[in-house]
C-alpha cells in the first residue's frame, strides 16, 4: 500500500513563495492594465523629476536679477523667457515646483495622520463622535479659500502656514471618510467578538478597524493633495500665501498677471504646471479608487 | 414635517455656535497684541490702548465672547478699521458683483453640463463619451482663476473682445452689465460644469438601467420621452444635492476670479482686508459666508424632505 508522503516544510516554503509571486505578479499586472492610474503616475514621476533636477540643469538661481534681460521671450538661454525682473522663469517654476508641491504633500500626510485619528475615535466613541462632527460641520461650512485666507491673514504669510491654514480646512473631509468606513467596520460581528474576548478599545481601533479604512483614505487623501496645490497657487496669487520673492506657481502667476500684456509665458507656463499636476493627482486617484475597490463606481466605468 | 423641521433647526444650533467661536477666536489667534498689529508699528501706545478700549480687547475672553455674539446677533458685526463703516454695509455694498458672477456662472454651468452629461450617458462608451469625459477631467484640475487667466490672455489681451478689467452695475444698462461678466462667469461655470457634467452623466446612466426604463422602451415610447420624462427627471435628485454642495466652491471660485479681473465684490472686500489689517471685515465675511452656506443647506434638506418622506422618517 502506498503511503501518502508527508508535505516537507521546505516544500511548503517554497509554495508559500510562489503563491506571493504570483500574487505581487498579478498586482503589477492590474497596476499596469489600469491605465488612469498608469497615466497618473508617469505625469507624477515626471513632475518630481521636474522639481529635482530642473534646478540642477538650469544655469540660473530663481532669484538672480537681470534688469537688462527683463521680460525676455522664451529662447536657447531662457527656455521659459524671464520674468519682470528679469530672473530665469525656468528655474522659477522649477523650484516653484518644490515649493507647490511640497506644500501639497505636505497638507496630503498632515490631513491623513490627524483625520485618520479623528475619524477612527469619532467612529469608536459616540460620544465624541458627537462633538467632533459637530465641530467638522462648522468647519466644512467655510467655503476652504476664505478659510484658509482668514487663517493666513492672522498668522502671516509663510509657505508653513499656507501648510496650517490649508491642513485645517481639510481635515473634516478626511476625517468624515475615514468615520464613515470605520462605522461600517465597528459593526461586524468579528469586532464584536474581539470585544467579548476582552480585547483593549486601543488594539481594535489600532489592528482592526485602522486597515479597513485605509483604501478610502488613501484615495481621499490624493484629492486633498491636488486641492492643496490649488489652494496654494490661489492665495499665493492673492498675496496671502507664499510671499515674494521666492518662487510657487502661485506666486508666479501674481507676478504674472501685472505683465499679461507683455509676457503670456509668465501665466501659460506656471500654470501647465499646475494643471498637470492636479490631473496627474485626480488621474491617480480615480484609478487608485477603481484598483482599491472594484466595486466602488461601476457607473463611471465604461 | 413640523417635528422634522423643528428637529432639523434644532440641530443647527451648535453648529452656529462653533462656527462663531472659530470666527471669534481667529482675532485672538494674532501673534503678539491684537491692537498693536492692526494699527501697524507707527500706532502711539495711547492709541493702542484705546482701540484696545474701543474693542473691549481688555475685558475677559467670555464676556467678549457673549458680547460679540449679542452684537452680531443683532446684525453688528463691528465698524471697519479702514472704511470708517460698519463691517454689515461693506459687505453688502460688495455683494452685487460676487452675486451676479455667481449666478451666471452657475447658469453657464448648468447650460453646459446637463445637456453633455445625458448626451455622454445615453451614448455611454462610445468616443463621444470618453471625449467629453476627458474634457471633464481636465476642466476639473483647471483652477478657475487659472482658467481666467488663460481666456483674458486669449479673448481679453489677444483677441481684445471683451474687457480684461473693471465693472459697471446692472443700473447702466444690461450689456454693459454682462460685458465685464463674460470672462469671468465662462471661467468659473465651466470649472463647475465639469463637476455637475460628471455627476449627471453617473446619475442618468444609474436610472437608465433601472427596470422603468426598460418598461418604458418596452411600451415603444419614443427614446426623448424616455431620456426627457421618465429618466432624467429622477436623474435630477443628486444633481439637484450637487448644486447645493458646490455653492461653497462657486462663492469660493467666485472670490478668487474676481480679483483677476478686479470685480469689485467680496473677493476684493477680504484682500483690501488683509492687506490692512482690517480683521473685523475679515471675521464678519467669513462668518456671512459661512452662515449663507448652512442655512442654503437646511433650505435643500427640508425641501428634500418635502418632496421625499423617506428623508424625514430616516433621520428621526
Amino acid at each position: 500500500m502506498e503511503v501518502a508522503k508527508p508535505i516537507q516544510h521546505n516544500q511548503l516554503v517554497a509554495l508559500e513563495k510562489d503563491i506571493k509571486k504570483e500574487r505581487r505578479q498579478l498586482a503589477v499586472k492590474r497596476f499596469f492594465s489600469n491605465k488612469t492610474v498608469l497615466a497618473g503616475s508617469i505625469m507624477l514621476i515626471f513632475l518630481t523629476l521636474f522639481a529635482f533636477i530642473g534646478p540642477l540643469i538650469s544655469q540660473f538661481t530663481p532669484l538672480q536679477i537681470d534688469p537688462a534681460n527683463r521680460l525676455a521671450k522664451p529662447s536657447a538661454e531662457h527656455w521659459f523667457g524671464t520674468d519682470n525682473f528679469g530672473r530665469d522663469l525656468f528655474s522659477r517654476v522649477a523650484h516653484g515646483a518644490q515649493v507647490s508641491m511640497g506644500v501639497g504633500l505636505s497638507v496630503a500626510v498632515l490631513t491623513a495622520v490627524i483625520g485618520m485619528v479623528i475619524g477612527l475615535y469619532a467612529a469608536y466613541y459616540s460620544a465624541l463622535d458627537h462633538i467632533l462632527m459637530r465641530i467638522s460641520d462648522a468647519l466644512m461650512a467655510f467655503p476652504d479659500i476664505l478659510l484658509a485666507i482668514a487663517i493666513m491673514a492672522v498668522l502671516g504669510p509663510q509657505p508653513v502656514n499656507v501648510v496650517i491654514a490649508v491642513t485645517l480646512a481639510k481635515i473634516p473631509v478626511v476625517a468624515r471618510i475615514v468615520r464613515s468606513s470605520a462605522l461600517v467596520i465597528k459593526e461586524q460581528t468579528y469586532i464584536e467578538a474581539m470585544r467579548a474576548q476582552g480585547a483593549s478599545s486601543w488594539r481594535i481601533i489600532w489592528r482592526h478597524i485602522l486597515p479597513n479604512t485605509v483604501s478610502p483614505l488613501i484615495v481621499q487623501v490624493t484629492y486633498v493633495f491636488a486641492i492643496a496645490i490649488i489652494l496654494e497657487a490661489a492665495l499665493s496669487f492673492l498675496g496671502a500665501g507664499v510671499p515674494a520673492p521666492d518662487p510657487s506657481w502661485g506666486n508666479i502667476l501674481y507676478d504674472g498677471k501685472i505683465v499679461i500684456y507683455n509676457a503670456w509665458w509668465m501665466t501659460v507656463f506656471p500654470g501647465a504646471f499646475i494643471v498637470m499636476a492636479v490631473l496627474a493627482l485626480n488621474l491617480f486617484g480615480d484609478g487608485l479608487r477603481d484598483l482599491l475597490d472594484p466595486h466602488s463606481n461601476k457607473a463611471l466605468k465604461e | 414635517m413640523k417635528a422634522y423641521i423643528l428637529k432639523r433647526l434644532l440641530s443647527m444650533i451648535p453648529v452656529l455656535l462653533i462656527v462663531a467661536i472659530f470666527v471669534f477666536f481667529l482675532i485672538h489667534m494674532i501673534p503678539g497684541d491684537p491692537a498693536a498689529v492692526m494699527l501697524g508699528p507707527e500706532a502711539t501706545p495711547e492709541e493702542v490702548e484705546s482701540l484696545k478700549e474701543e474693542l473691549g480687547l481688555n475685558l475677559p475672553i467670555y464676556q467678549q465672547f457673549f458680547e460679540w455674539s449679542l452684537h452680531a446677533l443683532q446684525g453688528d458685526l463691528g465698524n471697519s478699521l479702514y472704511m470708517n463703516q460698519p463691517v454689515l454695509d461693506a459687505f453688502t455694498s460688495h455683494l452685487g458683483p460676487t452675486l451676479s458672477l455667481a449666478l451666471l456662472a452657475q447658469g453657464v454651468s448648468i447650460f453646459l453640463a446637463i445637456p453633455i452629461g445625458v448626451l455622454a450617458a445615453r451614448k455611454r462608451g462610445t468616443g463621444i463619451d470618453r471625449t467629453f469625459m476627458i474634457i471633464a477631467m481636465l476642466g476639473m484640475s483647471i483652477p478657475s482663476f487659472l482658467l481666467a487667466l488663460l481666456l483674458m490672455l486669449v479673448f481679453g489681451v489677444q483677441l481684445n473682445w471683451l474687457p480684461v478689467a473693471g465693472y459697471t452695475s446692472l443700473s447702466e444698462g444690461l450689456w454693459e452689465h454682462l460685458k465685464y461678466l463674460i470672462l469671468p462667469a465662462i471661467s468659473l461655470g465651466t470649472i463647475q460644469a465639469a463637476v455637475i457634467a460628471r455627476m449627471t452623466r453617473s446619475s442618468m446612466i444609474d436610472i437608465l438601467s433601472m427596470n422603468f426604463i426598460k418598461t418604458a422602451k418596452a411600451k415603444g415610447l419614443k427614446q426623448k420621452v424616455v431620456i426627457y420624462k421618465h429618466a432624467f427627471r429622477n436623474a435630477l435628485i443628486p444633481i439637484l444635492t450637487i448644486l447645493g454642495e458646490t455653492f461653497g466652491a462657486l462663492i469660493t471660485g467666485a472670490v478668487v476670479t474676481e480679483t483677476v479681473f478686479n470685480l469689485p465684490g467680496i473677493g476684493q472686500l477680504v484682500i483690501n482686508a488683509i492687506t490692512r489689517r482690517d480683521y473685523a471685515v475679515i471675521q464678519g465675511t467669513i462668518l456671512l459666508i459661512a452662515v449663507t452656506y448652512l442655512f442654503l443647506n437646511l433650505i435643500i434638506d427640508l425641501l428634500y424632505g418635502l418632496v421625499d418622506p423617506r428623508v424625514r422618517l430616516n433621520r428621526k
